[in-house]
């Protein structure tokens, strides 16, 4: 019994022992992380906009940075998320509203917060950020500003008159996209113009996708002999880049598109279906789809950080705001000299993640975006081409990714257009959740070819 | 690089015609470019061209709407002072590369 005893007595020390080692050294640690709290206060990034540029980065920032030491919020007015790149396929009934929105909130990581509010204006000289006409207001140590670009049809006289969503309509957003479906099922022929207003666009290969697609459209309700499809754009062709412009000229040519290049549209004539350009040329049509100037968020221009279209102005490699240090642009809502589209922001979105980790720690921004861009341009209901570009190299001939690529660069294939599908998948489960992709963030020139 | 004999000066210009060194223009040069176009240069003429090169020389782009800003002429107005392309002819009797279309 006593040698019972003393066993447990001894194993009672030996238990005691062991906790207060565990309750000192967790008491070493608490006391550290409480000074730490006390002498390194929470830091603050704040995103403002959550659509594709917004919401995959504060995945990537959110996975890259101390809890303990870095918050995250994103503030966006909308609760949907749309699929962008779907709204192309809705005027033919090829998709519906349903496949391209999902609830914003399903794809922002959790230690992220989300706050749904109007911006009314970004306080630069302050680290702040007012919401919804002065009601709140969010401080900041680094702001991404990632708003996007809307489409702004007010800016051309007439375009939003009486045609407006009855014969003229825009397939940039869910509702214009929804009415043209419906409009272009009792259409049974006459003049369908697709006119682009000026530049820069957001996706600009989409008014060339959406003539290709209207071509197939009318052919299988077998009416394409009736309809007159046209181009009518302010550039001298169908793209800018020679290489491309000569096969998508040629494509368009075989389908029997016409285009009206140099055309700078200055109003639609409501009365005489028209719309003119400042030369007092007119192009006549029975539906117009036009493509409206596009500008940034109206609170660039209160925060006045715009240029004329409310892009900011942004260092085109490291992505800062110019004059701004603790503010990067990602997306849309800068003014970069490349293509306004989800691939730009998905590449940028590395080179900023690592710039902004340099300015975190002081040190100087080293990584350089290249401008790189990638885009699917569907040509039927069956085929299609990808271009692969950025500031300094052209669109070429070639394969993509890598020399083992399925894909074929400026080559009109099946794959293609099965690529552009799949993509919607890659989208939602794996871009905007910030993972990565099997492809490079720099534009590689493997596998292009520069035609002699 | 191609050169241009333009009002008696050599000035290097790309195939385009545009000048590649916007620093060896001058006002006669401008008026022989624009001889070239078919256009004699008005004082409007003249301060558009001023605002396009001031424009491009603080960095900002150029576009058909930009004009808008310049207070000194609309849209119509540029068209009807520079008939065709503009845009393009007057930038490039500005002696300034032609403003690039980002796609």
């Amino acid at each position: 019994m006593k040698r019972k005893n003393r066993r447990i007595c001894s194993g009672d020390i030996i238990f005691l022992r062991k906790y207060f080692v565990a309750f000192y050294i967790f008491s070493i640690f608490d006391k550290r992380y409480n000074k730490s709290s006390k002498y390194f206060p929470m830091k603050n990034i704040l995103i403002l906009g959550a659509g594709t540029a917004g919401t995959l980065i504060a995945n990537k920032l959110r996975k890259r940075l101390s809890k303990k030491e870095w918050s995250i919020t994103i503030v966006d007015e909308n609760k949907e998320h749309y699929y962008q790149p779907g709204f192309l396929f809705i005027p033919f009934g090829i998709y519906n509203q349903n496949d391209v929105i999902k609830p914003k909130l399903k794809f922002i990581p959790k230690g992220v917060d989300f706050i749904y509010s109007k911006i009314d204006k970004i306080l630069p000289q302050e680290n702040k950020v007012l919401l919804e006409e002065g009601k709140k207001e969010l401080k900041y140590d680094f702001l991404i500003i990632a708003t996007g670009t809307r489409i702004a049809p007010e800016e051309t006289p007439g375009l939003l008159g009486e045609l407006w969503h009855k014969d003229i309509f825009d397939f940039y957003t869910v509702e214009g996209a929804v009415a043209l479906a419906e409009r272009l099922k009792s259409f049974n022929g006459g003049k369908l113009v697709v006119n682009i207003t000026e530049l820069p666009f957001k996706c600009p290969v989409a008014p060339l996708e959406f003539i290709f697609l209207a071509d197939t459209y009318f052919k299988k309700r077998g009416i394409r002999d009736k309809v007159e499809l046209t181009l009518v754009t302010p550039l001298p062709g169908a793209f800018t880049k020679p290489i491309a412009t000569k096969m998508l000229s040629g494509l368009m040519e075989e389908k029997n598109i016409k285009i009206v290049p140099d055309f700078n549209i200055a109003e639609v004539d409501n009365q005489g279906k028209r719309i003119l350009d400042y030369e007092d040329k007119a192009v006549e049509f029975d539906i117009l789809v036009t493509i409206p100037t596009n500008k940034g968020a109206d609170m660039i221009e209160r925060s006045s950080m715009g240029d004329d279209l409310n892009f900011v102005p942004t260092d085109k490699h490291t992505l800062q705001a110019i004059g701004h240090e603790n503010i990067f642009v990602l997306g849309d809502a800068a003014n970069l000299p490349t293509s306004k589209a989800g691939s730009v922001a998905h590449f940028a979105a590395d080179f900023l993640e690592e710039n902004l980790m340099s300015a975190i720690k002081g040190e100087p921004l080293k990584a350089k975006f290249d401008g790189h861009a990638n885009c699917y341009i569907v040509t039927s209901y069956s085929k299609g081409t990808l271009i692969d570009f950025n500031y300094e190299t052209e669109p070429l001939p070639g394969r993509y990714p890598y020399w083992i690529g399925p894909f074929g660069l400026l080559k009109d294939t099946r794959l293609n257009y099965f690529g552009k599908l799949f993509f919607k998948w890659m989208y939602w489960n794996l871009l905007l959740r910030g993972h990565h992709l099997p492809v490079t963030s720099h534009m590689s020139m493997c596998c292009k070819e520069k035609p002699e | 690089m191609a050169q241009k004999e333009f009002a008696g000066q050599m000035v290097d210009v790309n195939e385009e015609g545009y000048f590649t060194n916007p620093q060896q223009w001058n006002k006669e040069i401008a008026a022989a470019v624009a001889k070239e176009e078919g256009l004699e240069l008005s004082d409007k003429h003249y301060a558009i061209i001023e605002f396009l090169r001031n424009r491009f020389n603080s960095g900002e782009a150029l576009s058909i709407r930009s004009i808008n800003k310049s207070g000194i002429v609309d849209v119509k107005e540029f068209y009807a002072l520079f008939p065709g392309a503009p845009l393009k002819k007057s930038t490039k009797i500005a002696g300034i590369p032609k403003p690039s279309s980002c796609i």
